[in-house]
């Protein structure tokens, strides 16, 4: 097994997720065409048909299409769909997963408010 | 629809011993396979039925819609590359490579001339005298190079160290990726090549225990762990493949659908889900002490 791939998640929704940084890192345009199935294959040593499945994915949300013949590309927008989406979970699992572990540990909320300002305030100096 | 092999209630007795029982599996075209199996559960007495060297106590196989018994057309559409060589001993690697290309139609050359310079193999020495590794790397070139519609290796790995196996594996996902064709994989070191995997066949006892796309057994093989009676009260009904606890956490091995609703039930109830790596599935499923039965 290669690097960046775990087994936490389906594979080809870590390839999905991977694309996906690409746009917001900004390495991928819209516009721009997607590496093919098998570049995906050979980097992360996985089936390209667990490749394709995780560009469907992403075909099916609207974040790329296929032009047919050529290949897969970014579509216009993009960025913002997937801004929008990881905003969503951010809010649905991530927050949840904060107040979840805070009570485990016995922290109340306002307490949980003001260790997030701190951090806050440690972060920007 | 051709499938690359087609048995039908496929049996082999050795003797009284039954080796394989009653096989019926499809394969497609172009896609890799991993053949999975413990210690004499019949990988191999299945893998030289499909290519020609047993014949079946009974049942029939079909390569590429044609059966491979006396059948020198059907048989060379098919390569199979074991742990132990099928080498002439007493030659020089280089002839021992030639001779064999002359038995595949679409052998390449090209391509095996590439293989032997990223193993770094030397050609020059005599067959008998390579070790074990260099070995394995002449079967991979003979696998790759003979661009056999059904190409099988039988655990090629023996004597090839790490890096000599994730090199195998650039290159027969490079090769899938120029030249689609079907692969079978036979293999003990599943966590390392489960991702190459487009299907995944498990024999056990000489039967298949089970035959299923990789992603798929990957969505339904998972870990459910928490209080003990938690566990128990909400894996009911899903099929249990192991059991474990630690105190008063228990966890449960599950393969089974689990619906995005179920999960988050489970996940609100404090439970914790996780993914069952293959390797495990695997060991629960055909473990005799276990309780796998699917």
């Amino acid at each position: 097994m290669k690097p960046f791939l775990d087994e936490s998640k389906p594979i080809y929704v870590q390839i999905a997720e991977w694309i996906e940084d690409d746009i917001l890192k900004g390495n991928l345009a819209e516009g721009e065409q997607v590496y093919s199935t098998n570049q995906f294959a050979k980097m992360f040593q996985i089936n390209p048909a667990t490749a394709a499945k995780g560009i469907n994915l992403l075909v099916e949300e609207g974040i790329l299409f296929k032009k047919r013949g050529i290949g897969m590309f970014v579509a216009e927008g993009a960025k913002k769909m997937i801004i929008d989406k990881r905003k969503q979970r951010f809010v649905q699992e991530t927050i949840a997963e904060l107040f979840q572990e805070a009570r485990k540990l016995g922290i109340s909320k306002e307490e949980l408010l003001i260790l997030i300002k701190e951090h806050e305030g440690g972060e920007s100096r | 629809m051709t499938y690359a092999v087609e048995t039908r209630n496929l049996s082999k007795l050795f003797g009284k011993t039954k080796a394989l029982s009653e096989v019926s599996i499809a394969l497609q075209e172009n896609k890799i396979y991993g053949l999975l199996g413990r210690n004499g559960a019949g990988k191999s007495t299945l893998l030289k039925l499909l290519t020609g060297q047993l014949f079946p106590t009974t049942g029939d196989i079909k390569l590429f819609g044609e059966t491979p018994y006396e059948n020198a057309g059907a048989l060379s559409k098919v390569c199979i590359v074991r742990e132990t060589g099928t080498f002439l001993k007493d030659m020089k690697a280089r002839d021992a490579l030639k001779v064999t290309s002359s038995y595949y139609p679409n052998w390449d050359q090209g391509l095996a001339d590439r293989l032997v310079k990223a193993f770094k193999l030397d050609l020059k020495k005599n067959y008998k005298s390579l070790s074990l590794g260099m070995k394995s790397q002449l079967g991979i070139i003979v696998g790759l190079a003979s661009r056999a519609p059904l190409t099988i290796f039988d655990e090629p790995y023996i004597g090839l160290d790490a890096p000599g196996r994730q090199l195998f594996y650039d290159l027969l996902l490079e090769e899938y990726g120029e030249k689609p064709r079907t692969f079978i994989l036979s293999t003990h070191l599943i966590d390392e090549v489960a991702n190459l995997f487009e299907e995944v066949i498990i024999l056990e006892q000489g039967s298949v225990k089970l035959i299923e796309e990789t992603d798929k057994i990957k969505e339904r093989a998972f870990f459910v762990s928490g209080p003990q009676g938690e566990v128990e009260r909400r894996v009911r009904g899903k099929q249990v493949i192991y059991r474990d606890t630690l105190g008063k956490t228990a966890v449960a091995g599950v393969y089974d659908q689990l619906t995005p609703e179920e999960r988050s039930v489970l996940e609100t109830a404090g439970l914790e889900v996780s993914p069952m790596p293959l390797q495990k599935l695997f060991i629960y499923l055909t473990d005799e002490r276990g309780e796998g039965d699917v």
